[in-house]
C-alpha cells in the first residue's frame, strides 16, 4: 500500500483539522457531524504515522522540499507520536461530549439564543486549537514551536472565554495575558538561541549546543516562560479561575490537553535538545516547585467547596507530578525510564482529568449547581457519569492498573534506586492526598441518601455520560497496554528509509 | 496460551462478568440477579476444584503479561493460592445465597450485589497473585470494591467507618507500594518462590531489608487487622451482616493474613528471616495481637463489636504460625487456620445477624433465653463459638493444637502460655453468652420480632450457618482424612519444601 507508506502523512494531522476549522467556521451548520468527522480522519491519519513510526523509525519531513535552516522541518518521535494518540482519543471523546453538552443546554433552558452562538463559535475554535497541538508536537525547530504555541493561547483564550459570564471573561482575559507572557518570554529565549548559534532546528541544535552563558540565558527564558503556561507552582496562580469558569467541554481541552503542550516543549528541550547544558541544580529546583505543586494543589483540592475548582486543583497537583520527574533524570541509566514515567502520567492525567470535567460538567448541567455537600446520592440518576468519575479519581490517586499508577511506580524506582528519598515521600504523599479529594467527591456521589433529597434528573443524551466514561476506562486500562507504549518509546533508531519527503 | 492459563481467566471472569451485569440490571429483576449471581458462584468453584486436582498433579498454571522493564502481571497457582481461593469461593457461594435472603427488600440491591461479585474477583487475584505487583493490583482493588459495601446502609455512622475504613487502608495501600518499590529496588524482580531473594542481598542491605520487612507487614497489616492497625474494624461492623461476613471471613481481613503468609514464606523466605532475626518481632506482634484483641472482646456488649475484637485475635494465630516458621507444625497450625477461621467467624457472624433481623437483637444483654426462640441459629452459635475457643472435636482444636505442637518443639513456652490465655479468654467471652441464650429466662419482648411460618427464619438465613457448623466440626473430625484442609496443608507444606 504505497499510499500509505508516504511521507506526506505527517502533514496530515495538521491539515485536517485546520481544513475542518475553516469548514465550521464557514458552514455553521451540520458542524458537529464536519467535527466528528474530522476527528475520525485525524485518528486514521494519526494511525498511518503509528504504522510508519513501527515500520521505519522517527520521521522527519521537509514542507515544500526546503532544508532546514530556510524550511520548515517536520519530526515524528515517539513522545510526539503518543501525544498525538492521546490527542486523537480524546478528542473525539470531547468533540462528542461537546455535542452531548451543547444540545442539552439549547434544549433544556429557557431557550436563549446564546447557548446556540456559544456552539457556533465553539467547533471552530476547537479544531484550530487542536490544528495548533498537532502542530506543536509534529515541530522540528523551536521558532515553529513558538508560533504552534502562540496559536494554542490564543485559541484557548477565546475557548475560554465562550461562557460569557463576566467571572470567565475576566479569568479568560488573565489567562490570554499570562499566556501571550510567556509565549514573549519564550520567544526571547528563541532570540537568544539564534543569535548564539544561528539556527532554530532541534535536531541540529541537539548537535552543536554547547554550555555557555548564551544558551544560560536562552534556556532560562525558555523555561520561565513555558513554566508560566504549564502553571508549574507558584506560577499557577491564573489556572484555577480560566479552568473553572470555562464550559465543560472546554474545561476538559484546557485541562487535559492544552497544558501538556507546553509541557511537553520543556521537556523536550530539557532532556533532549540541551540535556547537556542542564545543571543539577537546576533540575532540583524545578524538582522542589514540582513538589509545592502536588502538595499545594492538593491541600487546595481538599479545601474546596465546588466541584469544578476542586478538578481544578487537582490537576495543579497533578502537573506536580511531572516536575518531581526532572532531578530524577540527573541519574545515570535510567533517564529513559523517567522519559517513559512522563508520558504515562502525562497521557493518564490528560484522559483521567478529560474524563472527570465531563462528568463535573454534566453534574453540574443536571443539577444545577456543584456544591460537594450537596452532591448526595447523584449516583441514582447518573449512575455512567459517578462511576466515569471514581474510576478517572483511581487514576488520579494512581492506583493499579492505571497509567497514573504506572508512572508512579517508575518514577517511585528511580527516586529509590538513585537514593533521592525526599522524591518518593512526596509521591506517596501526593497520592494520598489525592484520595482525600477523590473520595471527598466520590462518597457523596455513591452515597444512598434518604429518599427527599435525590433530585430527579435525565440525561438528555447518551454523550452527556458515555465519552466520560469511556476515557476514563482508556486511562484505567492504559497501565494493561503499557508494552506498546514502551515500544514506540524506545523507537529512537531510524530503522529504514522511507520514500524521500517534500514536494507536497 | 495454554488451558490453564485460560482456566485462571475463567476463575476470575466468573464472578467479574455478572457482577458487571448486575449493575446494569434494574432493581426489581430479583430473579435474574440471584440466579446469576448462584451460577457464577457455583462455576467458579466447579473452576477452581479443577484447578485443585491439576495442581494436585503437578500442572503448573501460569499467566504473565508484561508491562514494562521491570513490570510483570503473573497469575499463578500453588497449592497454597488453591486453599485460599477454595475457601474464599466456597464461603461466597454461602454469603451470596445468605445475602439474597438477608437483603430481600432493602433498595440499591443491584449495587449491593455488583460490588459483590467484585469484591470476591479481587480476592481470587489476591490469592492467584504471582508476584508483589500483581499482589498490589489486586489489594488495591479490594480497598475500592468493599468500600461501597461498608457505606451501603448511607447513614452518618457508616460513612464514618467507611472514611475510617479509607484513611487505614489507603495509608496501608500507599506504605506497602513504597515497600514493594524499595525491595525491588534492592532486590530486582520478584516472583513468590518458596527460597526469597538471595541471602547474598543480606550482607549488603541488612537494616533496609529488615525495615522493607517491617513496611510490608504493616502494609498488609492494616488489612490483616493487626494491633494497633486494627481500628477500622470493629467500626465496620455498622454495615449488613453479609458485608461483615464478606469482610472477616472470604475477603479482607483474610487478604491481609495471606499477604503476611506470602511475604514470610514467598518473599522473603523462611531463613533469610531467621537470618534477619525477625521471628520475635513477629511473635511478639501477633502474641499482643492475640491477647488485646480477646482484652477488648471481653469489654463489649455489641454482639458484632465482640465478634470483631474476637476476629482481630483470631486472625492473629495465623501470623502466630508464621513467625515460628522454621517449624513445620507451626506453619501448619497457621496456615490450616486460615480455612478454620474463616469457616467458624462466617457461621458466628451468620448467626448474628439471623439475630438481628429476626428479632432485632443486637446487644449480649438482650439474649438471654433466645435459644428457645431460635434453637437451629444458636446452635450453629454454640458450635462456631466453641471452635473459637478450640474444644474438640471442632477445627479450633485442630489449630490450637498444631500451632502449640509447633511451640513445643521449638521449646518456646511463651507461645504456649499465649496460647492457653488466649483460649481462656475467648472462654471468657463466649460463655457467658451461650450460656444466657441458652439457659437466660426471656424478660422482655424482643425489640423487633419478625414471623415466619415454618422455620424460626427465613430458610435462606438459617441454612448457611447450620453448613457452616456442620464443616466447623465434620472438618474437625476428618481432620486426618486425604481431602480435609488440614491435609492440603500439609500438601501446600511438601512442595513447599519442608
Amino acid at each position: 500500500m504505497t499510499i500509505f507508506n508516504s511521507s506526506a502523512w505527517i502533514v496530515a494531522p495538521i491539515i485536517i483539522p485546520l481544513i475542518g476549522g475553516l469548514l465550521c467556521f464557514l458552514w455553521r451548520r451540520d458542524t458537529f457531524f464536519i467535527a466528528l468527522f474530522i476527528s475520525l480522519a485525524n485518528l486514521l491519519s494519526v494511525t498511518t504515522l503509528l504504522r510508519q513510526f513501527l515500520l521505519f523509525g522517527p520521521l522527519r519531513y521537509r514542507m515544500g522540499g526546503w532544508e532546514a535552516p530556510l524550511g520548515i522541518a517536520l519530526r515524528l518521535h515517539g513522545p510526539a507520536l503518543l501525544m498525538l494518540l492521546m490527542t486523537a482519543v480524546s478528542g473525539i471523546g470531547i468533540t462528542l461530549y461537546a455535542r452531548g453538552y451543547f444540545s442539552f443546554r439549547i434544549s433544556a433552558l429557557k431557550h436563549n439564543n446564546r447557548h446556540e452562538q456559544q456552539e457556533r463559535f465553539f467547533w471552530p475554535l476547537w479544531l484550530m486549537l487542536w490544528t495548533a497541538l498537532n502542530a506543536l508536537f509534529l515541530s522540528g525547530d523551536i521558532f515553529n514551536l513558538y508560533v504552534t504555541l502562540e496559536l494554542v493561547s490564543v485559541s484557548a483564550a477565546a475557548l475560554a472565554a465562550l461562557s460569557g459570564k463576566p467571572a470567565s471573561q475576566i479569568a479568560a482575559f488573565r489567562y490570554l495575558l499570562v499566556s501571550l507572557l510567556g509565549s514573549l518570554s519564550y520567544l526571547l529565549g528563541v532570540v537568544f538561541v539564534y543569535k548564539t548559534y544561528g539556527i532554530l532546528d532541534l535536531e541540529m541544535l541537539r548537535q552543536i549546543a554547547t554550555p555557555g552563558p548564551g544558551l544560560q540565558m536562552a534556556l532560562t527564558l525558555m523555561t520561565l516562560g513555558l513554566l508560566l503556561k504549564t502553571a508549574l507552582f507558584p506560577l499557577h496562580f491564573w489556572l484555577p479561575p480560566a479552568h473553572a469558569n470555562a464550559l465543560a467541554p472546554v474545561s476538559a481541552i484546557l485541562s487535559g490537553l492544552v497544558v501538556k503542550g507546553s509541557f511537553f516543549i520543556l521537556f523536550t528541550l530539557w532532556f533532549e535538545i540541551f540535556a547537556s547544558s542542564i545543571t543539577a541544580n537546576a533540575l532540583d529546583l524545578i524538582g522542589l516547585l514540582g513538589a509545592g505543586a502536588v502538595i499545594w494543589g492538593s491541600l487546595q483540592a481538599i479545601r474546596q467547596q465546588r466541584l469544578k475548582l476542586l478538578v481544578t486543583y487537582s490537576t495543579v497537583a497533578q502537573l506536580g507530578y511531572l516536575f518531581i520527574a526532572f532531578p530524577l533524570t540527573a541519574t545515570e541509566n535510567i533517564s529513559q525510564e523517567v522519559w517513559t514515567a512522563v508520558t504515562f502520567m502525562v497521557m493518564a492525567h490528560s484522559f483521567a482529568k478529560t474524563a472527570m470535567f465531563m462528568a463535573a460538567g454534566t453534574i453540574f448541567l443536571q443539577v444545577g449547581h456543584d456544591r460537594i455537600r450537596d452532591l448526595a446520592g447523584i449516583r441514582k440518576s447518573l449512575p455512567i457519569t459517578s462511576f466515569a468519575y471514581a474510576i478517572a479519581g483511581v487514576n488520579l490517586i494512581g492506583l493499579p492498573p492505571s497509567g497514573g499508577f504506572i508512572g508512579k511506580w517508575l518514577l517511585l524506582t528511580a527516586a529509590l534506586t538513585s537514593g533521592q528519598w525526599h522524591w518518593s515521600l512526596v509521591i506517596i504523599a501526593g497520592s494520598l492526598l489525592a484520595s482525600v479529594y477523590v473520595f471527598r467527591v466520590v462518597s457523596r456521589l455513591f452515597l444512598t441518601p434518604d429518599e427527599a433529597i435525590i433530585q430527579e434528573c435525565r440525561p438528555h443524551s447518551p454523550l452527556q455520560e458515555w465519552p466520560a466514561l469511556f476515557l476514563a476506562i482508556i486511562a484505567l486500562l492504559l497501565g494493561l497496554i503499557a508494552p506498546y507504549f514502551s515500544l514506540i518509546l524506545e523507537t529512537t533508531e531510524i530503522v529504514a528509509n522511507l520514500a524521500p519527503g517534500g514536494g507536497l | 496460551m495454554t488451558w490453564q492459563g485460560w482456566l485462571l481467566i475463567c476463575i476470575l471472569l466468573s464472578s467479574f462478568l455478572p457482577g458487571v451485569i448486575i449493575f446494569s440490571l434494574p432493581e426489581d429483576k430479583y430473579r435474574f440477579r440471584t440466579s446469576l449471581n448462584i451460577c457464577g458462584a457455583v462455576i467458579k468453584i466447579i473452576f477452581i476444584l479443577i484447578m485443585n486436582v491439576g495442581i494436585y498433579y503437578g500442572h503448573s498454571f501460569e499467566l504473565r503479561l508484561p508491562l514494562i522493564q521491570g513490570m510483570e502481571l503473573i497469575l499463578n497457582a500453588d497449592p497454597l493460592s488453591a486453599l485460599f481461593t477454595t475457601l474464599s469461593s466456597v464461603l461466597w457461594l454461602l454469603t451470596t445465597i445468605y445475602a439474597v435472603g438477608y437483603l430481600e427488600d432493602s433498595p440499591n440491591r443491584s449495587h449491593f450485589f455488583g460490588y459483590f461479585s467484585l469484591c470476591v474477583t479481587v480476592t481470587i487475584g489476591i490469592a492467584l497473585a504471582g508476584n508483589l505487583l500483581t499482589f498490589l493490583l489486586f489489594y488495591e482493588m479490594l480497598t475500592m470494591t468493599t468500600y461501597p459495601l461498608i457505606i451501603h446502609r448511607g447513614t452518618p455512622q457508616a460513612l464514618r467507618a467507611g472514611r475510617n475504613y479509607l484513611i487505614y487502608t489507603m495509608s496501608g495501600g500507599a506504605v506497602f507500594l513504597f515497600a514493594i518499590v524499595w525491595l525491588q529496588s534492592i532486590t530486582g524482580p520478584l516472583d513468590f518462590s518458596a527460597a526469597g531473594f538471595s541471602p547474598r542481598l543480606l550482607d549488603t542491605h541488612r537494616t533496609a531489608l529488615i525495615f522493607i520487612f517491617i513496611l510490608l507487614i504493616a502494609g498488609v497489616g492494616v488489612k490483616g487487622a493487626l494491633v494497633p492497625l486494627h481500628g477500622w474494624l470493629p467500626q465496620a461492623m455498622v454495615a449488613p451482616a453479609p458485608v461483615s461476613a464478606l469482610l472477616h471471613a472470604v475477603a479482607v481481613v483474610k487478604a491481609g493474613a495471606f499477604g503476611i503468609i506470602r511475604i514470610i514464606l514467598y518473599v522473603y523466605g523462611i531463613d533469610n528471616i531467621s537470618s534477619l532475626h525477625l521471628y520475635s518481632f513477629l511473635i511478639a506482634i501477633s502474641s499482643v495481637t492475640i491477647i488485646w484483641g480477646s482484652i477488648r472482646a471481653l469489654q463489649q456488649n455489641d454482639l458484632k463489636r465482640l465478634l470483631a475484637f474476637s476476629t482481630v485475635s483470631q486472625i492473629s494465630y495465623i501470623t502466630l504460625g508464621m513467625s515460628m516458621a522454621d517449624q513445620p507444625l507451626a506453619i501448619i497450625g497457621g496456615l490450616v487456620h486460615l480455612v478454620h477461621q474463616g469457616l467458624m467467624k462466617i457461621t458466628l457472624f451468620f448467626c448474628a445477624g439471623n439475630l438481628a433481623e429476626t428479632l432485632g437483637i443486637h446487644k449480649i444483654s438482650e439474649m438471654k433465653g433466645v435459644a428457645r426462640r431460635m434453637p437451629l441459629t444458636m446452635t450453629a452459635f454454640t458450635i462456631g463459638a466453641l471452635g473459637m475457643i478450640g474444644i474438640p472435636p471442632t477445627v479450633g482444636f485442630v489449630s490450637k493444637w498444631y500451632l502449640g505442637l509447633g511451640a513445643l518443639a521449638l521449646g518456646n513456652w511463651w507461645v504456649l502460655l499465649i496460647l492457653a490465655v488466649s483460649s481462656l479468654l475467648n472462654a471468657g467471652y463466649f460463655l457467658p453468652i451461650i450460656i444466657t441464650a441458652w439457659f437466660g429466662k426471656q424478660e422482655a419482648h424482643w425489640p423487633e420480632e419478625r414471623r415466619f411460618n415454618r422455620f424460626e427464619t427465613r430458610l435462606m438465613l438459617l441454612l448457611p450457618p447450620l453448613f457452616t457448623a456442620f464443616v466447623v466440626i465434620a472438618a474437625g473430625i476428618i481432620a486426618n482424612a486425604e481431602i480435609s484442609p488440614l491435609a492440603w496443608v500439609k500438601f501446600i507444606i511438601r512442595e513447599y519444601g519442608l
